[in-house]
């Protein structure tokens, strides 16, 4: 004879990560299940903490540059951008235009990297292995481009406040036409691998759909917003350096689903190598440096700046009290704010199109952990 | 129909398959690096640094270590500290180089290198004497006057101390050794 029992019925908790292949560096998620759904998820970060945010206070502002490299490893330039842009409006130091358009060049040029590393892991996700190699073998071209300018492949703390450290080499302009006309061709061939590929469809179309105003809701921007439909793009929206003068569309999804976010980062590479094509056709000889101190002092204040990463909106947050070190430095780092939409979008997924929603929002643990 | 797009993939595929590899078999072969990368081995000119420890000081996290005797035996002719101690604990450099910028006498340069791996953190602290010992095969980063020269780090000739500054060498003109244009002063 038996006591009657209680039987509470539990959801099963499923955790994914931090060591998972899949998660894009260590990310955790902890993902309620109800037979093949997803129910619930809870991403776990802090991970790769360093405290960046800490060590900038301190740091000089021509050092902090260097911090800002190791935010997103995938768009080191992007990121550098965004922190001299906000030392300079704090200073009011107005950049030469061939440091400007260098910038810009640049920028896109890592922009294509960033979304070249995109198409390919987001195949490795959904369990093509091709796509990366080419993936891959684009974007080293680019490296090798950003070697010759920077003087590193990936850490190259070459935008500084007030400008850019040097100028480019000689051969710079052949070179990054060369370079552009191979991965528009690169470009090219995932698309035609990937884009309409049957299988590749049924997995990603109808995929953590998610709609507009949930998507604005979560704080989503970047790539993954646009997809949902809505055409933000800080570049047109709050324009900066000389983004004004290049003509360039933003590429808008329909559904926000997977395969959107995905659809909208191939036409992105076309319309960054377009606007680098400008750059370089526009680019005048002048000086690439503010004349200005080495060491710099900000007057008091405190400014916000943003500009448009291949990952969403970064946000830099300065508070300066008068030294020469930043009494508070804030980023407000698009892959962390991406990942609020994490949740709606994977609600009533089944669990293997876990792994396929997460790459797609293309999150760089570097930046959410900061 | 179902399944073009896979075979249009495979299309992709098959014409890569045909092409040159565009990866290189690295410890045999290596892929052509710009002179401007900024690797390991500094190169450090021992006769252009004065000790002023503005590398040092300029470093964002602080691993270059300078010891400067003031008493060099040239405080009365103007001239330069005696460095009894430079090192450069490279297990905790990023490569950066801002301790090149910051230099005012061009005497540190960064390296071209990137094969320095060492069996004990110890041994990645570059020491004065490893410094003073060390072909000088400067990268071009951050020094347009080596650019102009066409200096090529990899393979090509040393550079002389002469050759890696900026201008004219005139800094300490009362020092034996001194390079045209110093005598004017």
């Amino acid at each position: 004879m038996t006591t009657e029992a209680q039987h509470d019925t539990v959801d099963m908790m499923l955790n994914m990560g931090p060591q998972h292949p899949a998660t894009h560096g260590v990310f955790r998620m902890v993902l309620t299940i109800d037979g093949e759904r997803v129910i619930d998820v809870t991403p776990h970060i802090g991970y790769l903490h360093r405290g960046s945010e800490k060590l900038c206070e301190h740091e000089s502002y021509g050092q902090v540059v260097t911090l800002f490299d190791r935010l997103d490893y995938v768009a080191n330039l992007n990121n550098e951008l965004a922190f001299c842009r906000a030392a300079e409006r704090l200073m009011d130091i107005e950049v030469p235009e061939r440091a400007q358009y260098i910038r810009v060049a640049l920028c896109e040029l890592n922009r294509l990297a960033s979304h070249l590393l995109f198409l390919g892991t987001y195949a490795i996700d959904l369990g093509a292995m091709t796509p990366i190699m080419y993936g891959f073998r684009e974007r080293e071209r680019i490296q090798n481009l950003f070697e010759s300018v920077t003087g590193a492949r990936m850490m190259h703390n070459y935008i500084r406040i007030g400008g850019v450290k040097e100028d480019v080499p000689p051969d710079f302009v052949p070179r990054a036409r060369a370079v552009l006309k191979d991965v528009r061709k690169g470009v090219d061939e995932i698309d035609r691998l990937l884009t309409f590929n049957e299988v590749f469809l049924a997995r990603t179309k109808g995929v953590g759909v998610i709609d507009a105003a949930t998507a604005v809701s979560c704080g989503l921007t970047g790539p993954s917003l646009r997809a949902s439909g809505v055409a933000y793009d800080v570049r047109k929206d709050d324009p900066y350096e000389i983004y004004p003068y290049l003509g360039f569309e933003v590429p808008v999804g329909h559904d926000g689903d997977c395969w959107d976010r995905y659809y909208v980062r191939l036409l992105e590479c076309h319309q960054s190598i377009h606007m680098v094509t400008q750059c370089l056709d526009q680019m005048e000889p002048g000086p690439t440096m503010t004349q200005r101190r080495r060491i710099a002092r900000p007057p008091k204040g405190e400014v916000y700046v943003h500009c448009e990463n291949p990952r969403g909106d970064i946000g830099v947050f300065v508070v300066s009290d008068g030294t020469d070190k930043p009494y508070r430095v804030k980023v407000r780092p698009p892959s962390f704010c991406n990942l609020v939409a994490l949740r709606p979008m994977m609600r009533g997924a089944y669990i293997a199109d876990a792994v396929a929603i997460l790459g797609s929002i293309d999150i760089v643990l570097g930046e959410v952990d900061r | 129909m179902y399944g073009l797009g896979v075979l249009k993939g495979f299309g992709v595929t098959l014409k890569n398959f045909a092409r040159k590899p565009f990866t290189v078999q690295y410890p045999e072969e290596r892929s052509v690096q710009h002179s401007r990368f900024r690797g390991q081995e500094f190169v450090w000119y021992e006769d252009r640094c004065t000790g002023c420890a503005s590398c040092a000081k300029y470093c964002p996290l602080g691993i270059i270590r300078i010891v400067t005797d003031p008493d060099g035996g040239h405080e009365q002719e103007g001239g330069d500290y005696k460095v009894e101690v430079f090192d450069i604990d490279q297990g905790r450099c990023m490569y950066c180089g801002l301790c090149v910028e910051a230099c005012p006498y061009d005497a540190l340069h960064m390296g071209s290198t990137f094969e320095g791996a060492q069996a004990r953190r110890e041994d990645l602290v570059i020491t004065m004497e490893v410094l003073k010992e060390r072909p000088k095969h400067p990268s071009t980063w951050f020094r347009p006057q080596l650019e102009r020269q066409e200096v090529d780090p990899f393979g090509g000739e040393p550079v002389e101390s002469g050759d890696a500054g900026r201008e004219a060498y005139r800094w300490h003109p009362k020092r034996p050794g001194d390079a045209p244009g110093g005598a004017e002063k």
